[in-house]
């Protein structure tokens, strides 16, 4: 209990927060690092999975990426994209690997939302004379958002919780306060920064479960 | 004056024999801390998560409280994790492992749970009528149909840790990704890329071997699936 208090008394001083190195400017830098992430995996990988979902093809691949992706640590992805021309461009091992690790859940709960449309539905949209691109944009896509938006929401924050790693290979984040409390061997920095960057990722889970709630009752699915 | 030897070392290529032969030692250690690390942490979490779904399925009230407290636990980061539990294990190999443990229960748990419930009422009816008491019923009825599904959790769970381990470098139990970390710091290209490699190829291989377990364990399922 007396580590919880001195992380506490750490989150509380107000020399903690402005600067460089300060919680403001960290947490700045974790939002912009994750947002950016979130809306380059999501420019990726949605496309290609409404289009793989809406022709039905390349589901294997689509479902199995997520798997294989699971497997490649993150972390070594960062690691040796620094030792790469990439590692130069400042944030950018970052981004590609947080992208990286983005992409595949993105792209197996796009494609399996796809599918899961009542084929019942396309068929009757078919026998409608829809197009294709209309069939895509006026049926399936509206049918399939909340399964869509449920893997935006655990990309979200996962990317939350793993931009974190960044910090081990020197990039910006909450993760640094966590890696400069390891390397001044101050217990109360490192808990008081792992209890930010969970507060963190708390707060995003808990911001998209209310984006659905105030959702449009067609967008939220089953319920 | 010897000039310095001209191999793939000295000229830091990512793939270099020289390295496998020379550090055959620091790799081997490498891979079996992942190893140990990994399998007791999964081992560990299976142990809590079984006896937390069958009281989540058994008793109605504890389904909620058990699923929120283990998903809030999944939403933790695994860097914040080693970090909040620092002050309990200090820095040492069951500060990772509890780690990794708390991390795992969500899938663990999850998967154990739907499993149980995805147990036909029938077949509990029949077994009930066919006199089984309730520890019986679950021994012998439910668990076993409830396997494929807890497998599904456990190959998740078990690769998921083998990669989040690396984080463990960070207090120095990282397994392989001692040798990514300290590979960082050096720019030792050959360290990195070997170690990496390694730690995908033991997550497909454990992901694979527990394929291959669940196959042995429920032969009905493969009749049906052709």
């Amino acid at each position: 209990m007396t580590t919880l208090t001195a992380a506490w008394d750490w989150l509380t001083d107000p020399a903690h927060w402005p600067g460089e190195n300060g919680i403001t400017h960290r947490l700045v830098q974790h939002l912009v690092l994750t947002a950016v992430c979130l809306v380059v995996s999501c420019l990726i990988a949605l496309p290609v999975a409404l289009v793989l979902g809406h022709l039905g093809r390349g589901g294997a691949l689509a479902v199995n990426l997520s798997n294989i992706g699971r497997a490649v640590p993150t972390f070594a992805v960062l690691v040796l994209l620094l030792l790469t021309p990439v590692g130069r461009w400042g944030e950018g091992p970052t981004v590609v690997a947080l992208v990286l690790f983005a992409v595949p859940p993105l792209l197996t709960n796009a494609y399996v939302g796809m599918r899961e449309v009542d084929r019942g539905v396309v068929q009757a949209a078919r026998g409608m004379g829809m197009t294709g691109r209309q069939m895509l944009f006026r049926v399936e896509l509206p049918l399939a958002l909340p399964l869509v938006m449920n893997g935006v929401r655990i990309a979200a924050v996962q990317l939350v919780a793993t931009a974190t790693i960044a910090a081990l290979a020197g990039g910006g984040g909450l993760g640094r306060i966590i890696t400069a409390g390891f390397n001044l061997a101050s217990t109360p920095q490192v808990v008081a920064g792992a209890v930010l960057v969970a507060a963190l990722a708390l707060v995003v889970e808990g911001l998209f479960e209310l984006a659905e709630r105030l959702s449009p009752r067609w967008a939220r699915g089953a319920a | 004056m010897t000039a310095p030897p001209d191999d793939c070392l000295a000229r830091n290529e990512w793939i270099c024999g020289e390295y496998l032969s020379t550090r055959r030692e620091i790799l081997l250690d490498a891979v079996l801390q992942h190893l140990e690390l990994t399998a007791l942490s999964v081992l560990v979490a299976l142990a809590v998560a079984l006896p937390l779904a069958v009281l989540a399925r058994r008793r109605r009230w504890a389904a909620g409280p058990v699923l929120a407290v283990t998903t809030i636990l999944y939403t933790i980061p695994s860097l914040a994790m080693f970090s909040l539990l620092l002050p309990v294990y200090g820095l040492s190999a069951s500060l990772v492992v509890a780690g990794l443990v708390l991390y795992s229960l969500t899938l663990l748990v999850r998967n154990i749970l739907a499993g149980l419930r995805a147990v036909p009422e029938e077949i509990r009816q029949a077994a009930r009528g066919m006199g089984y008491g309730p520890v019986r019923l679950l021994l012998t009825v439910e668990l076993p149909l409830a396997v494929p599904a807890a497998m599904a959790g456990l190959r998740i769970a078990t690769v998921s840790a083998v990669s989040l381990l690396t984080v463990g470098a960070i207090v120095g139990f990282g397994g392989l990704g001692n040798l990514i970390y300290s590979g960082m710091n050096t720019y030792f290209k050959a360290q990195v890329l070997t170690a990496s490699v390694l730690c995908v190829l033991i997550a497909v291989a454990a992901d694979l071997l527990l394929l291959g377990a669940q196959r042995l364990m429920t032969p009905w399922t493969r009749a049906a699936r052709g």
